[in-house]
């Protein structure tokens, strides 16, 4: 792939002076192409020890596009659970892309009970369970339970659970 | 028709019209920060609103396949409350981010000495971020209003080509024809201006530097004026392409100055329509 010299020359500037990644952070969306994860590649640009803050910082001010780059790259940054609140903030949005993005890998993070509100959101709002992290790991009877609930719900209005969480609620013994 | 609405308040408008915008062919929308008819009383309720222009909104609107994006500001209204001003130092930030097209709405409400200073700095900032700026003119006192607008912009240095004076009318269109600034109208159901009249206006002024909208807000208003005026000009002799370029092309190329517009299909952007959350009811 073509080196982005623009990216090239942004990391070197972040590496260099943390606080710039404010403004190079919101800017890369228009100088990277996805494949090139230029906003996932300037948070590993910074010092390890400053990264919670800034992941914090960043995600707080951030447009949904900049939000979602935080959330994706989450697995891939130095940090223990630090950025769990940023999760539940993504959890409470109505934007599919976050939502999904919330449930990758980070979220063994997340405890038990918000995580099984979490994949109910899924199932209630359409997301599809794929995209879930160690889905079928941690599925437990009571995740099970409250599906099984939502399609009592939605039979008892003449209308079907999506197929993937009905393929869910067969799988979990 | 492909209809590019260069100044809507989405969020003051139901999903339905969103809708029915995208059935009319409207495919992008830039959203200008404004009033809200409350006047707020802290910056935090700035950010949020300016938040949800560049999250919520651009997500709704994808699901209807309409491109969203914003511009930013300290409205001319709310430049007056203390309380408000400190907003003006969190505008900064928000003009880095990559939907935002603009500073606006600035200019002038009752023009005041605190509407001076809070329009000269925005320019100023418009400068700075590269970005153009969209200028909202009095409802009252309109004519001297626009004669002071075109004089701040004129010693703010700022080009005229990448500066909207909105709301003009037959009296005022004029004055900010001759200055090489751009000329915004929006397009109400009954005051200020209707489809006939804009026609008219794009005759004796030709279709140069022309912007149509309907500034729909949650006053007296309709998002179909857009489309409404396309069809008055076809029947009154425009061509398709003439709408075409009044109601899709200016825009793009008014906007397209801040290099961050991004007009393409919403499908690419990932998985939009799908398990979309308003279009499925969810909660
Ligand atoms: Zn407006």
């Amino acid at each position: 792939m073509d080196q982005n010299p623009w990216l090239t020359d942004a990391v070197a500037r972040v590496a260099d002076s943390p606080p710039a990644i404010v403004r190079l952070f919101a800017a890369a969306g228009r100088h990277t192409r996805p494949e090139e994860d230029g906003r996932t590649r300037l948070l590993l640009a910074l010092p390890p020890e400053t990264v919670p803050y800034w992941v914090d910082d960043l995600y707080r001010h951030g447009d949904a596009g900049e939000k979602l780059a935080i959330l994706t790259a989450l697995p891939a940054l130095p940090l223990g659970a630090e950025a769990v609140p940023l999760l539940h903030d993504a959890l409470r949005t109505n934007d599919t892309r976050l939502i999904t993005a919330a449930l990758g890998p980070y979220a063994r993070h997340l405890d038990q009970h918000a995580w099984r509100h979490a994949v109910l959101k899924c199932v209630f709002i359409g997301v599809p369970l794929e995209k879930i992290d160690d889905l079928d790991r941690r599925a437990d009877r009571e995740l099970a339970a409250m599906v099984s609930a939502l399609r009592a719900e939605r039979e008892a209005a003449g209308r079907r659970l999506p197929d993937d969480a009905r393929r869910l609620l067969d799988r979990i013994p | 028709m492909r209809i590019f609405d260069p100044h809507i308040h989405m969020t003051s408008r139901t999903t339905d019209d969103y809708g029915r915008m995208a059935a009319a062919g409207v495919r992008a929308v830039v959203e200008p920060a404004f009033w809200l008819g409350q006047p707020r009383t802290n910056p935090g309720s700035f950010t949020d609103y300016f938040d949800s222009l560049l999250g919520w909104e651009p997500f709704r609107a994808a699901q209807f396949g309409i491109r969203h994006h914003a511009t930013i500001a300290l409205n001319p209204k709310e430049a007056n409350d203390p309380r408000c001003r400190p907003v003006l130092d969190l505008i900064p930030r928000y003009l880095d981010k990559d939907t935002v097209v603009a500073v606006g709405e600035i200019g002038y409400d009752a023009m005041t000495p605190e509407e001076d200073e809070a329009f000269a700095v925005q320019l100023a900032l418009a400068v700075d971020h590269e970005l153009p700026a969209l200028v909202h003119t009095p409802h009252r006192d309109k004519a001297q209003g626009v004669k002071r607008t075109l004089d701040v912009v004129r010693e703010s240095g700022i080009h005229p080509g990448r500066v909207v004076v909105d709301h003009l009318n037959e009296v005022t269109v004029g004055d900010v024809h001759d200055t090489g600034c751009w000329m915004g109208f929006s397009i109400y159901p009954d005051t200020k201006m209707s489809p006939p009249r804009m026609v008219e206006i794009l005759r004796s002024h030709g279709l140069d530097r022309m912007l149509v909208n309907s500034a729909a807000d949650w006053g007296r208003s309709d998002p179909l004026l857009t489309r409404r005026t396309g069809e008055a000009m076809l029947a009154a002799g425009f061509s398709d392409d003439d709408v075409d370029r009044v109601l899709w092309r200016n825009p793009v190329e008014f906007y397209g100055q801040s290099g961050r517009l991004d007009v393409s299909e919403t499908g690419d952007t990932g998985p939009l329509f799908e398990g979309s959350s308003i279009l499925r009811g969810g909660s």
